[in-house]
């Protein structure tokens, strides 16, 4: 029932210039923190525009608590709305920007003060209220026009991109007050991103879209692991994808024929199909092991990629490239090299078959 | 410091030509006719002249903000063919020789014409009148008014409105409150330039109004009835007031 949904998305479709969302259709529940994640041009910023009425869909329905609002004016939604640069009043100081939202509702002067205070304390900026937004950081800054929208206590906070302006190392600070001002103000929070550890880390759920239309929606882990399309494998840093041939072998199994290479996979396919598989689901040994893997295979390393805490591994088989992860300790003690013989393990339920 | 890139000089060098070309008459101006501005001062009929020019000029500039701004704003934030068509009606003006605009707005607004026995009912004759002069001086110097502000509402972030609009305020309330603050230097220079205009108008007001006699219209009848020294008093007082507005002018861009 939509009366149990803070937001609920029925087929909405927008053409704009050339580009169009195509019958997007979704439900949000009170207090989920949902994430729009889509590569750029994908539409994520035009779908976030419709649901805070800047824009008006050509077709389908905008259910807020079970209102339709498809055709409500931004002023009557009570939708907090922070955009990717922010948007801060350029002429205001912080406390009025804060105080905004508040002095269009003709709230009382104290009320408003009280209202500011209160919630910058919470956001942690009430040493800024005095000053002019030109003088705030990317991070000062954020966190104001994240008060602005909380401030009149939103039904939902729409957050575009929220931690691309700043920078890598403030980005991981920025998510974790993200995910406490979630837990604090008990908001409704959608946020539209193109990074998926962003994704992965602050959502309840996700939604994938690509090219104006979604092709995935679910929890991170069945995003992550069990893609529904061959893109959503892909944007997801899957890695491991390839077009092959199935048939079933018994006993709850399918092989994949992908030119020379062959993969056991649980579950009965026949036809076409495409196998994916994360490069951290692959056991890498110099020697061969006695393993439970029903997936074994020999290959060359030719190349390796330092991410850090773990190196992303490139194994040459049969022509084909299979990617794997192995920690840093792992690689140092293994004391690989470009050219040399490794073994892969594969476990039949990891690898993930897309019809 | 900033030091200029040897590369540039040749450029400035070449430019330079103009920026002499621009200077050198308003100095000698200033410099040939300054002894002569005090002469001027004392002058009643150029008093009254340049009088009814900035008057005329403060009417049309106040007109061009009540009815350019909103027309503006609309032509800033709506896209398509009809702003787009629009802007084009509104540029011509600036393309047509002005007497043939005076010609024009004689054959539309005059109390002969249809629109013109309309506006005489109310008062409103322009043939010889003040009104004239403000109808002349409106129709060359308003599409200035309206370019400026429009380019002040293009420089600000629309997603700023978008925000104001979700916080509660209507797109009114969003105009008044956010995006008027926030574009009232070009309003203020749109304003002043406009009034620039208007009172340096001369070939539209002269077909229109030629009296009652505006100071621009005053130099060209003292300088073709009489010669240049005559015309210099006025010209020099004229130039002195108008690089006074263009100062003011530049103080307010530079306005932070």
């Amino acid at each position: 029932m939509a009366l149990n949904y803070r937001l609920v998305l029925e087929n909405v479709s927008k053409k704009f210039g050339e580009f169009r969302l195509n019958n997007i259709s979704f439900k949000v529940s009170k207090g989920e923190y949902f994430v729009v994640l889509g590569p750029s041009g994908a539409g994520k910023t035009l779908l976030l525009q419709v649901i805070a009425g800047i824009i008006t869909p050509d077709s389908g329905r905008i259910l807020i608590d079970g209102v339709d609002s498809t055709r409500l004016p931004p002023e009557k939604r009570n939708i907090g709305y922070v955009p990717q640069n922010y948007a801060l009043f350029p002429h205001l100081s912080v406390y009025d920007n804060i105080a905004f939202g508040l002095k269009i509702r003709k709230a009382k002067r104290e009320h408003i003060s009280d209202k500011v205070r209160e919630v910058s304390e919470k956001l942690g900026i009430s040493h800024l209220l005095d000053r002019k937004v030109k003088s705030l950081s990317g991070g000062e800054a954020q966190r104001v026009a994240l008060a602005r929208a909380l401030v009149v206590e939103p039904k939902i906070l729409l957050l575009d991109e929220p931690l691309a302006a700043v920078d890598p190392v403030l980005r991981w600070s920025l998510r974790d007050y993200l995910r406490e001002i979630h837990r604090m103000f008990k908001a409704t929070v959608i946020h539209v991103t193109h990074d998926f550890t962003e994704a992965i880390s602050l959502a309840d759920r996700i939604a994938v879209l690509n090219n104006g239309s979604i092709e995935q929606i679910g929890t991170p882990q069945d995003v992550f692991y069990r893609p529904k399309s061959e893109f959503v494998a892909w944007f997801t840093r899957t890695e491991n994808i390839y077009r092959g041939y199935a048939e079933p072998v018994g006993s709850g199994l399918s092989r994949v024929r992908v030119g020379s290479l062959e993969f056991t996979v649980c579950g009965e396919y026949r036809g076409w199909v495409v196998v994916s598989f994360r490069p951290e689901y692959v056991v890498v040994s110099r020697h061969k092991i006695r393993t439970s893997a029903r997936n074994v295979i020999e290959g060359v390393l030719t190349d390796y990629m330092d991410e850090g805490a773990l190196v992303l591994l490139k194994v040459m088989v049969n022509e084909k490239m299979v990617k794997a992860y192995i920690t840093r300790s792992s690689f140092s003690e293994m004391k690989l090299r470009s050219g040399e013989k490794v073994y892969l393990y594969i476990k039949a339920s990891q690898i993930h078959v897309i019809e | 410091m900033i030091t200029l890139n040897r590369d540039l000089i040749v450029f400035a060098a070449v430019g330079s030509v103009i920026v002499l070309f621009l200077v050198i008459p308003v100095i000698t101006c200033l410099a040939e006719g300054g002894a002569y501005i005090s002469e001027a001062a004392s002058d009643v009929d150029a008093l009254d002249s340049i009088y009814v020019g900035f008057h005329a000029g403060t009417v049309c500039s106040l007109v061009s903000l009540l009815f350019g701004t909103p027309l503006a704003y609309f032509l800033s934030r709506w896209r398509g063919s009809l702003s787009s068509f629009i802007q084009s009606i509104i540029e011509i003006p600036l393309a047509i020789p002005h007497s043939v605009a005076g010609i024009m707005l004689l054959l539309a607004y005059s109390s002969r014409s249809p629109i013109g026995s309309l506006l005489s009912n109310v008062g409103l004759v322009i043939e010889d009148s003040y009104w004239g002069v403000v109808f002349a001086m409106l129709f060359v110097s308003s599409p200035i008014y309206i370019t400026t502000v429009k380019a002040g509402f293009d420089s600000i972030d629309v997603e700023i409105e978008n925000v104001a609009r979700t916080l509660g305020a209507s797109r009114i309330k969003v105009f008044l409150e956010v995006t008027l603050p926030l574009s009232l230097k070009h309003i203020l220079a749109g304003f002043i330039l406009t009034l620039a205009r208007a009172v340096s108008e001369v070939g539209a007001v002269m077909v229109i109004a030629y009296y009652p006699k505006i100071a621009s219209v005053l130099v060209i009848e003292r300088f073709l009835g009489y010669g240049l020294r005559s015309a210099l008093a006025l010209s020099a007082l004229l130039a002195l007031i108008s690089l006074t507005i263009f100062v003011i002018l530049r103080l307010i861009i530079r306005w932070k």
